[in-house]
């Protein structure tokens, strides 16, 4: 039998409607069409998807057995890889990892990996997910600083192997980014509270309100537990560095998403953290996160919301997946165009935002052709607010608070081969290790970093 | 979550409270700040630290009912539970032996200057203390302050008590009586710091103020709290709360200050409190 050579198309929630709300855009795929999907995988012998993936899941395991309608066991082979099956089936950028590989790329589309993985954690969390089983307790115990996906992954793994697991957490709710950063809309936040939930499961306890370096500082955490685990990610926002950046109704892309989704502005005042966007948006910046800000503005109530990017489509950093929705809800992409200045009125609130235009010259370090400014070009642009989704970089926290623990160009902790900082029994992964990159990423450096501490604590006496 | 355990009424909308948070009283230092949320629909709103005890794991902060969330946490009595409280937070004041030091603190801003004074005074500072209120009953811990100053004053600006007028009246004459002042603390109202900031500038006289913007996380993650220092953007959550007065943009600090003022009226109307 011929293999179809495009993926099941995934039902979604319509442009028009789901502008006006926060509704999870993609509807997932029933259970017959993932199995019918699951069998366009041929099973081929060298597996690049898997050798592809951050976490190492048996891509072609899990799909055999959803394919011939083993959906428990699906998901257990899954989930025996990755402690957030229901988050990575949504955020990961599928397109440069597994599908990216996937053999049948060479005959059309690649097996929907993202949207399987995305079906069998959203199936058996409807079930009621399986207790997992507890290895039998090694009596060592780690700290683990962050709750982001990093940490939780890192956590999740040592509870599997018998430790005894604490994690600080500086803010009032679990999951790091995938709670303060990326929308409703893309990551429901009832599904980040499960995937947690499963990790506790484990054994694994979460201290909130804890501000690490602040609160309790490393040495102190040090003095207890047998390791430590730094996972506090690259939460200090970047600027554009342009007159006018303080104005009243310029965001960085942290505070205007913290806001509406940790802090849920969007039910205020029935939630008491206020956020408003007027009726026009601007977002600065072309990665994911500038397109969440670009796409939250809309259900916030702006009329027209802007991408202002300095490059052309093909440089922009974000997935497919992202530009493509972000197109199809009607988000005005100004390309080639770069800010120079906002404007403000005379009660000190954003109106315009001054830009230029430019043109693309010769590749740069990174490899994408420089953006060079046209002269004479400027022109201004009406906004109400300005979101500058530019980067984040490592947070300094941690860091600062132990002179021991050594930093790099950026501000990310140095770690040698074993994700050990230079502190001895001090570990670091994610962002706050390799500066600002993705969930998945974070993911696996947790992962790694969990075996380095294994090996680590077991070879030394209990605390 | 974190019980009260003692309310005060400091004056008709400023409150005292205390609040059990051993993690907290354990680390807290004059200068910090610490980060509540009352409920699970709750903002996050910074307040600095007014005092600690560490044997009791005691915390004890002052606001003034201005918003919502303040004026919500004012009608809590003692046993009811804050849902979080994190800190401290912010870059501790930088203590030591100066010698002369002036500190000055306006309306609510006496709270956090307090433990400051106090601990000045331990360190061997001559103390010289500076309250201002628009009438006296707006004035705060008085006999606390007196306590650790050496030279005390008040000004209040309808005469009720003290000198009628304001507090940079009473620093301009410290000034020309030629105290030997090394060092000031300027806590209060932003007009108040940018007042006294101009008059000791004149002067090259060092001025440390304590900024509170709006904030949501307070580990440096969102930015709201940037302020303009120097010329350079700063957060006063990660970088502050204190700076040198004298590279401090005030006015861009009142300006973003208001950002929220009209969502916060309509929230109070909403939730019938009056504003």
């Amino acid at each position: 039998m011929a293999v179809k050579k495009e993926k099941h198309p995934m039902p979604e929630q319509d442009p028009k409607e789901r502008i006006k709300n926060f509704n999870e855009v993609p509807y997932g795929y029933s259970k017959e069409t993932a199995i019918e999907e699951a069998k366009r995988c041929i099973q081929c012998k060298n597996r690049p998807c898997t050798k592809a993936c951050p976490v190492e899941v048996d891509i072609p395991d899990f799909i055999k057995e959803l394919a011939a309608g083993n959906i428990d066991k699906a998901v257990e082979v899954l989930k025996s890889k990755t402690a957030l099956p229901a988050v990575c089936g949504r955020v990961c950028p599928y397109e440069n990892q597994c599908e990216g590989k996937c053999t049948l790329l060479k005959l059309g589309e690649p097996v929907g990996i993202g949207r399987l993985e995305r079906f069998l954690a959203d199936y058996e969390r409807k079930k009621g997910v399986k207790k997992p089983k507890k290895a039998k307790p090694t009596g060592k115990k780690v700290a683990v600083v962050g709750a982001g996906p990093a940490g939780l992954t890192c956590a999740g793994d040592l509870a599997k192997m018998g430790h005894g697991i604490v994690v600080y957490e500086a803010l009032h709710a679990p999951g790091g980014v995938l709670m303060y950063g990326i929308p409703e809309f893309r990551l429901p936040k009832e599904i980040v509270h499960a995937e947690v939930d499963f990790i506790k499961s484990l054994g694994v306890e979460i201290r909130y309100d804890m501000v690490v370096g602040k609160t309790i500082t490393v040495q102190e955490l040090l003095d207890e537990y047998d390791s430590v685990f730094i996972g506090t990610g690259a939460g200090l926002p970047n600027w554009l560095n342009i007159p006018g950046e303080s104005l009243d109704g310029v965001y960085s892309a942290n505070e205007f998403l913290t806001r509406v989704n940790m802090m849920k502005a969007y039910d205020f005042p029935h939630h008491c953290t206020p956020c408003t966007v007027g009726n026009v948006a601007a977002t600065f910046g072309a990665g994911n996160v500038a397109m969440d800000c670009a796409r939250t503005a809309l259900r916030m109530g702006a009329k027209k919301s802007y991408i202002i990017y300095r490059r052309t489509e093909k440089e922009m950093p974000a997935r497919n997946e992202e530009i493509h929705h972000a197109k199809e809800e009607g988000i005005i992409f100004k390309l080639l165009t770069s800010p120079v200045e906002f404007i403000g009125d005379d009660k000190g609130k954003i109106k315009a935002v001054k830009c230029i235009e430019m043109k693309l010259g010769e590749p740069d370090d990174s490899g994408r052709r420089r953006p060079i400014p046209i002269p004479d070009s400027k022109f201004s642009i009406e906004i109400d607010t300005a979101l500058v989704a530019i980067g984040q970089s490592p947070n300094p926290l941690v860091p600062q608070s132990m002179k021991e623990l050594v930093t790099e160009k950026w501000g990310n902790l140095k770690v040698d081969e074993n994700s050990q900082t230079t502190v001895p029994g001090v570990f670091a992964g994610g962002d706050i290790a390799t500066g600002a990159a993705t969930v998945i990423l974070a993911m696996g450096a947790g992962k790694r970093s969990a075996r380095s501490i294994n090996k680590f604590i077991m070879s030394k006496k209990s605390k | 979550m974190y019980p009260i355990m003692e309310k005060k009424k400091l004056s008709e909308n400023v409150k005292l409270m205390k609040i059990e948070a051993p993690q907290v009283a354990k680390k807290a230092k004059a200068g910090q700040f610490i980060i509540l949320r009352i409920d699970e629909k709750g903002e996050r709103i910074p307040l600095t630290i007014t005092d600690f005890d560490r044997d009791k794991g005691t915390v004890t902060i002052i606001f003034m009912e201005v918003g919502k969330t303040t004026k919500q946490l004012g009608t809590l009595a003692i046993g009811d539970k804050l849902l979080n409280f994190v800190g401290p937070l912010g870059l501790p004041s930088d203590i030591e032996n100066y010698g002369t030091v002036v500190c000055i603190g306006g309306g609510v801003g006496t709270a956090p200057l307090y433990p400051i004074i106090r601990e000045l005074k331990k360190v061997g500072n001559h103390v010289i203390s500076i309250l201002g209120a628009r009438n006296k009953s707006l004035l705060m811990l008085e006999e606390e302050i007196k306590e650790y100053s050496d030279e005390f004053f008040i000004t209040t600006d309808d005469g009720s008590k003290g000198h009628k007028g304001f507090v940079s009246d009473v620093l301009q004459k410290l000034i020309d009586d030629g105290k030997d002042i090394k060092i000031v603390w300027a806590i209060g109202p932003v007009i108040m710091m940018k007042v006294v900031a101009n008059l000791t500038k004149k002067y090259d006289l060092k001025t440390i103020v304590s900024l509170n913007p709006i904030m949501v996380d307070g580990t440096g993650m969102c930015g709201g709290c940037r302020v303009t220092v120097d010329g350079k953007i700063k957060f006063a959550c990660v970088h502050g709360p204190e700076f040198d007065g004298h590279k401090v943009d005030f006015d861009n600090l009142m300006l973003r200050n208001r950002r929220f003022m009209k969502e916060e009226e309509h929230a109070c109307k909403i939730a019938g409190v009056k504003i």
